[in-house]
């Protein structure tokens, strides 16, 4: 990886990490915060397409609590990258990872791991809604019910602290036996925000989570992410760099696979320190 | 440059549409005139006998087809109960599991074949493994002779309609951590009223076939009352009762006809309520 190779910037060794070396400004809360250690740790990650590879020795540091924005220009690997972390990739015959996903210290990326409790652990938000053909209620019991055993009152209480969480409890509380595909693009991405968080996931993914909705959803969904990263970690793929700088901590920008730089959502916005970075948010191309 | 004129043009587009028109019409009223001949003449056969009665002896009046209706009621139901559940576990292999398989396009291939063979084959391949070994017709080798039929069918749509339900659908169940086989029955409640639609098509295609059943379940003129001998049923009946001398007889033909006629058309207006229901 170009930016942060050991010879070309003398510290860190890999790569930056966000607690350490680019410690938030001061009127961020992760100033206060001692450095704890990443909730994930990317180490030399390639990835390939059949013959063809599409990630290039990614490393990366992913704070606890904190949003983390992926950008770049189409076909950088952004959704690649984020693909990997749950490895929803694998449903594909030939999609491989190579390399080390460190979730709490431990490899996700190694065969032993359990799938179906990786991703309660690590939830994903879809580009498109992804509503399945059931009532409001069963979409957000469906995950709850795959991991948890539950009583009726438990399992009711379940679906409406989520769908509060989701912010979408109010709108559709009188309306939970009506197909969940009947909602509006915003309304069905907020359930399905509302079916991860239900499992009580410790990370959310989020592929360009706004990208097929209007600007008023866009702004609610903005709004629920400020409020979710008090109880998740946070990466959010996006096309848009204005909600990049908006609703992150810190940004990663990816070009051709690689992660060119990474650090502090401001400084990454104000003060980049590689040309191409400052290239594409200032628009001159992507 | 010269200026092409459009009186050319619009000849040829005139031409073309009139003959596009025209063979329309002619299928259409190909259609029109079997409907209302068949209609014309079943419809008098159809009195209370035809469907409570068993057939008299040849060449006698009155009896009625009551065996054969139940019959082939019973050799469709069997033939569905088979060959539904393998040609859409069959259809979900080819979309989900062996989608970019080796194994998926030999299977895929097969099921292809497999459409396209005359069902007079189907019956003798099955009259060589179900009839001869047992030394008798039966309605189990109609049956199954049915459901060989079936079997493509329904698997092609299956993969078909799977294969219409986004792959972020099957994503979005495993991200939250359903295993593989509930993903798919996500998918496949989703392609619902597709599936649907491609089940009653496959009853409706079977319900008229005869030669399948003309060295398997035979004909009967007794009531259905075992799988295991000689079943009863209104396409074989058809044939013969056609071919048969008596007025009779040939007026309970065409009834039956007007039958099978009547029961295919209703599958296939029921499969494109589901299939509207798909696509609402």
């Amino acid at each position: 990886m170009n930016a942060t190779r050991p010879e070309s910037r003398p510290t860190p060794p890999l790569a930056p990490r966000p607690h350490v070396a680019d410690r938030p400004v001061a009127d961020r809360t992760a100033a206060a915060d001692a450095p704890a250690p990443p909730k994930i740790s990317v180490r030399g990650l390639d990835f390939h397409y059949g013959k063809q590879q599409a990630l290039f020795d990614n490393n990366l540091d992913i704070a606890a609590n904190r949003v983390t924005a992926v950008i770049g220009p189409s076909g950088c690997g952004k959704s690649t990258h984020l693909r990997v972390y749950n490895r929803i990739y694998q449903l594909y015959r030939d999609q491989r990872a190579r390399g080390e996903v460190l979730l709490d210290g431990e490899n996700l990326l190694s065969p032993a791991t359990d799938l179906i409790e990786l991703r309660r652990k690590v939830g994903m938000i879809f580009q498109k809604p992804t509503p399945f053909p059931m009532s409001i209620h069963d979409n957000v019991a469906y995950g709850l019910k795959l991991h948890y055993r539950l009583g009726k009152a438990e399992l009711a209480e379940a679906v409406e602290k989520a769908l509060r969480g989701a912010a979408l409890w109010d709108e559709v509380k009188d309306a939970l036996d009506r197909p969940g595909t009947a909602l509006s693009g915003g309304q069905q991405q907020r359930l399905c925000i509302a079916r991860a968080i239900a499992v009580r996931p410790e990370v959310l993914l989020m592929d360009e989570p706004t990208s097929a909705i209007d600007p008023v959803a866009t702004a609610k969904i903005e709004d629920l992410v400020e409020e979710l990263k008090k109880d998740f970690t946070i990466v959010i793929v996006t096309h848009n760099m204005q909600q990049a700088a908006r609703v992150s901590d810190y940004t990663a920008f990816f070009f051709e696979g690689r992660i060119v730089e990474f650090g502090v959502t401001r400084q990454i916005f104000t003060k980049p320190v590689h040309r191409q970075t400052e290239d594409y948010i200032t628009g001159r191309f992507g | 440059m010269r200026r092409r004129h459009a009186r050319g043009r619009k000849a040829v587009d005139l031409a073309v549409r009139a003959a596009a028109s025209l063979a329309a019409l002619l299928g259409i009223g190909v259609l029109v005139l079997i409907l209302a001949e068949v209609a014309r003449r079943g419809a008098p056969a159809l009195d209370l006998a035809f469907f409570t009665s068993l057939p008299g002896p040849p060449g006698t009046e009155g009896g009625g087809l009551a065996n054969a209706i139940l019959g082939t009621l019973a050799l469709t139901a069997a033939a569905t109960a088979v060959g539904v559940p393998l040609g859409m576990l069959a259809g979900v292999y080819l979309s989900e599991f062996g989608r970019d398989t080796r194994l998926g396009a030999a299977v895929r291939y097969c099921v292809n074949v497999l459409m396209g063979l005359p069902s007079i084959l189907v019956g003798l391949f099955v009259w060589t493994v179900l009839v001869v070994p047992f030394r008798s017709f039966s309605g189990h080798a109609g049956a199954a002779a049915l459901a060989l039929i079936m079997l493509p069918v329904v698997a092609r749509t299956t993969e078909d309609m799977l294969a219409l339900v986004p792959h972020a659908l099957r994503e979005g169940a495993l991200a939250v951590g359903a295993p593989r086989w509930r993903a798919t029955l996500i998918a496949f409640k989703a392609a619902r009223g597709g599936l649907i639609t491609g089940v009653l098509l496959a009853v409706a295609r079977v319900s008229g076939e005869t030669a399948p059943l003309l060295f398997t379940a035979l004909n009967s003129p007794f009531w259905p009352r075992s799988m295991s001998e000689p079943v009863a049923n209104l396409t074989v009946t058809v044939f013969q009762y056609a071919m048969s001398p008596y007025a009779d007889w040939q007026a309970k033909a065409w009834g039956a006809s007007l039958l099978i006629m009547a029961a295919v058309l209703t599958t296939s207006l029921l499969a494109r309520t589901f299939a509207r229901e798909r696509t609402r």
